[in-house]
C-alpha cells in the first residue's frame, strides 16, 4: 500500500470524511465512556433528552458555540495566513478584562456602554495578539510559543486583577469583582441562558471575515501569504502589515468572545477557569474541522458547542467528570487530522514498481 | 554567609531546571531529526501521572520514572503515526496530543489528586564534591539524581550528535531526508526513533514533578513547562550543551525573582517564566541570524519519492 498525492477533493467528499471523522470521535469517546463504568447507551438517552429534545438545552449548544465561533473564526482566518495563534484564550481573557474595566468604573449609559465594553474587548484581544505577530514578522521568533506564553500571562492578569485591585468591596471572601451594574448586562433569550447579542455577533463576525477573505484585499494577501510565501514576497505583499491586521482581527474576535461570556453570563469577571472553560484552545478544533473557512466555524462551533453541553449534562445525569469534554474534543481533533489521509492522498494499493 | 544567596540560586535554579532540561533534551532530539513535536506539554502531564501512578502503587519511585518513559514514549509514539506516516500537520497533531494529554490525565488522576507519594525519590548528597568551593554545596547537596541524569544525557548527546556515525544520520535526516534516503537511511525509522526518545524524556521530566520535586500529583502540574521546553530548545539553538546552559538561566531567574517577592504579588511572580520565555525567544532572535541551528527540514512530513 502507498500514498499517492492528489490534487484538489472535491468538497462533498472533504465534507463527507470530516463528518466520519467527527462520528469515529464520538464512537471512541462512548468506548471510553464504557472503560471508566458508565453505560454508553444510557449516556446518548440522556444527552439526546437533556440536549437536543430540550429547547432550554438546545440553548446551552448555541451558549458554548458563541464564544467557539467567534474565536473560532478568528483563528480560522489567522492560521490561513500561517499565524500560529494558540493564545486566542488569552485574547478572550485580556477582551473579558477590559470589558469589565468599563463595565464597574467605565462611563456610559445603556446600549451605549455594551458598544464601548465590545469595542475596547476587540482592541485588547487585538493587541494581545499584535505583539506575538509582531515579533514573528520582524524577529521570526516562534509564534506558537509565544501566543501560548501570552496565555499564562493573561491568566495570571485576571488573577491578579480579582485578588487585588479589582476585588469586589461586597464579596468579602471570594476572589472576583462586584457584579456589573445592570446596564452592563446582555439580554437573554427569555426562558434562557443564552445572551442573543451574541449569538448576532458570532454569526456577523464569521460572515464578515468570510467576505474579508474572499473578497478584500487583505484577504488576498492573507491567501498569498498562506499558500505561496515565495510569491506573496514577488506580489509586493507587505507581510508585516498583512499579519498584524490579521492578527488584529484575530485576537479582536477571540476578546468579543470574552466581552460576551462576562457580559452575557457572569456579570463580572472571576477566576480564569470560571470565564473560560478552554473555549480558546478547542476553538482551535473549531477552525480545524471548519477547515480554516470562517464561515463553516459558524457549524462546527456549533459541533463542539454540542460537546461542551453535553458534558455538562452527562457530568450531572451520569457524575463523569468535566475533563471527558476535553478528551472527546482531544479525540475529535486527532481523527480530524487522520482524515487528512484520504483528503490529500490516493491510496494505492498496488506495490510500488521501480 | 556571603555566598548564600548564589548557593541558593545555583541549588535552587538547578532543581527547577531538571524538568525543562530533560523534556528540552528529548525535544532537541525529535526536532534533530525534523519532527516538531508539539505536544510535549501533554506527553509530560501524562508521564507524571503514570510515574505517581506506578511509584505509589508499587513503593518503588524508580519504577515510577520508568513508567512515566514508556507512558511519555507511548504517547509520543501516537505523534508519530500522525506526522510521521500519516503525514498530517505536524502542529496540529501535537497540540492535539497536548489536549488529549491534559484531559485524558484529569479524568483518569482523579483517585491521586490530594495524596502524598509515601516514598519520593531520595534526595543525593556527593560527599567531597559537595565541598568544592562555590559550586560544590549548590550542584551536589540534596539534588535530584534526575538531574544528574539529565546533565549526563546532555553531555552524552553532545557527544552522539557531534562525534558518532548515528549522530551524523540523525542530524542528515533532519537536514536533507531525500539526500539520506538515497544514501540508503531509513528516515521514518531514525524519526520514529528520535521522536520516542523525545516522549521518553518528556515522561520522565513529568515523573521528577510528581516523584520528586513535589511528590504528589495535581491536575495539570506541568503548567506549561513543556512549553516552556520547547522554547528552550530555540534559544539552545538545538545544541544539548546549550540547552543546560539556557534551562539553568531559566531556572536561576525564576528562583531570583522570588527574592523579590516582598515587593512583588504573588500573581506577577507566578507569570515571570512565561514573560521571559517570551524574552529569551527575543534575544535569541536579535543575538544571532533567526534560523541559526534549527534543522533545515525541521516540521516538513518526507515522503518518499516527492518532489519539492
Amino acid at each position: 500500500m502507498r500514498l499517492v498525492p492528489r490534487g484538489e477533493a472535491p468538497a462533498l467528499f472533504v465534507a463527507a470524511v470530516s463528518l466520519l471523522a467527527v462520528l469515529l470521535a464520538f464512537a471512541a469517546s462512548l468506548v471510553l465512556l464504557a472503560l471508566y463504568g458508565a453505560s454508553p447507551w444510557e449516556a446518548i438517552a440522556v444527552v439526546y433528552r437533556g440536549v437536543l429534545a430540550d429547547p432550554r438545552g438546545f440553548a446551552e449548544v448555541l451558549r458554548r458555540a458563541v464564544p467557539l465561533t467567534l474565536a473560532g473564526a478568528g483563528l480560522a482566518l489567522a492560521f490561513r495566513a500561517q499565524f500560529w495563534n494558540i493564545g486566542a484564550e488569552g485574547q478572550l481573557l485580556v477582551g473579558a478584562v477590559a470589558a469589565s474595566g468599563v463595565a464597574l468604573f467605565g462611563p456610559g449609559e445603556g446600549v451605549a456602554k455594551l458598544v464601548l465594553m465590545a469595542a475596547v474587548a476587540f482592541v485588547a484581544g487585538g493587541l494581545w495578539a499584535m505583539v506575538p505577530a509582531y515579533l514573528k514578522a520582524r524577529l521570526a521568533v516562534n509564534d506558537v510559543i509565544t501566543t501560548l506564553m501570552f496565555n499564562y500571562v493573561a491568566i495570571y492578569l485576571v488573577e491578579w486583577l480579582i485578588h487585588g485591585p479589582w476585588k469586589g468591596k461586597s464579596v468579602f471572601g471570594f476572589a472576583y469583582t462586584d457584579r456589573f451594574p445592570a446596564s452592563a448586562w446582555l439580554p437573554l433569550w427569555p426562558g434562557t441562558g443564552l445572551a442573543w447579542p451574541g449569538l448576532v455577533m458570532a454569526v456577523v463576525a464569521a460572515a464578515l471575515l468570510a467576505w474579508l477573505l474572499g473578497a478584500t484585499k487583505l484577504g488576498f494577501e492573507v491567501r498569498v501569504v498562506g499558500e505561496n510565501p515565495e510569491a506573496a514576497r514577488y506580489a509586493g505583499v507587505r507581510a508585516l502589515s498583512t499579519l498584524l491586521q490579521v492578527a488584529l482581527l484575530s485576537g479582536g474576535v477571540a476578546g468579543l468572545a470574552g466581552f460576551v461570556e462576562v457580559a452575557g453570563t457572569h456579570h463580572r469577571l472571576l477566576a480564569p477557569l470560571q470565564i473560560s472553560l478552554g473555549y480558546g484552545y478547542t476553538a482551535i478544533i473549531v477552525a480545524w474541522l471548519g477547515r480554516n473557512r470562517p464561515l463553516a466555524t459558524l457549524l462546527t462551533g456549533l459541533l463542539i458547542g454540542f460537546v461542551f453541553a453535553a458534558g455538562d449534562v452527562a457530568k450531572v445525569a451520569l457524575a463523569t467528570p468535566f475533563q471527558l469534554v476535553q478528551v472527546v474534543n482531544g479525540l475529535i481533533l486527532f481523527f480530524l487530522i487522520a482524515a487528512e489521509v484520504p483528503i490529500r492522498y490516493r491510496v494505492v494499493w498496488r506495490p510500488e514498481r521501480g | 554567609m556571603a555566598e548564600s544567596w548564589w548557593v541558593s540560586t545555583l541549588a535552587r535554579g538547578l532543581a527547577f531546571s531538571a524538568p525543562l532540561l530533560l523534556a528540552a533534551l528529548g525535544e532537541l532530539v525529535a526536532e534533530r531529526s525534523g519532527v516538531i513535536n508539539l505536544g510535549v506539554e501533554g506527553m509530560m502531564i501524562l508521564g507524571a501521572l503514570a510515574g505517581f501512578a506506578a511509584a505509589d502503587a508499587s513503593g518503588d519511585p524508580w519504577l515510577g520514572v520508568l513508567a512515566a518513559a514508556a507512558a511519555g514514549t507511548l504517547a509520543a509514539l501516537v505523534h508519530a503515526f500522525f506526522s510521521i506516516t500519516l503525514r498530517a500537520n505536524t502542529y496540529v497533531s501535537g497540540l492535539a496530543l497536548t489536549m488529549v494529554g491534559l484531559g485524558l490525565s484529569g479524568l483518569l488522576g482523579k483517585p491521586f489528586a490530594g495524596r502524598p507519594l509515601a516514598h519520593p525519590l531520595p534526595k543525593l548528597d556527593i560527599p567531597g564534591l559537595s565541598a568544592i568551593p562555590w559550586l560544590g554545596p549548590g550542584l551536589f547537596r540534596g539534588q535530584s539524581a534526575l538531574l544528574y541524569l539529565g546533565l549526563l544525557a546532555a553531555l552524552l548527546l553532545w557527544y552522539f550528535l557531534y562525534r558518532t556515525r548515528g549522530g551524523i544520520t540523525l542530524r542528515s535526516v533532519g537536514e536533507n531526508p531525500a539526500a539520506a534516503d538515497a544514501l540508503g537511511v531509513n528516515v521514518y525509522r531514525v524519526r520514529y526513533l528520535a521522536t520516542a526518545f523525545g516522549g521518553a524524556m518528556a515522561g520522565v521530566a513529568g515523573a521528577y514533578l510528581s516523584v520528586d520535586y513535589r511528590p504528589s500529583w495535581t491536575e495539570g502540574m506541568t503548567a506549561g513547562m513543556g512549553w516552556i521546553a520547547l522554547a528552550i530548545v530555540i534559544f539552545a539553538a538545538w545544541d544539548p550543551l546549550r540547552a543546560v546552559l539556557a534551562a539553568f538561566l531559566f531556572g536561576a531567574f525564576y528562583h531570583l525573582a522570588y527574592r523579590f517577592q516582598a515587593y512583588l504579588a504573588p500573581e506577577f511572580l507566578k507569570m515571570t517564566p512565561y514573560l521571559f520565555t517570551v524574552l529569551f525567544l527575543v534575544l535569541s532572535a536579535l543575538g544571532k541570524s533567526v534560523r541559526l541551528g534549527a534543522p533545515e527540514a525541521l516540521g516538513r512530513p518526507y515522503l518518499r519519492g516527492e518532489r519539492e
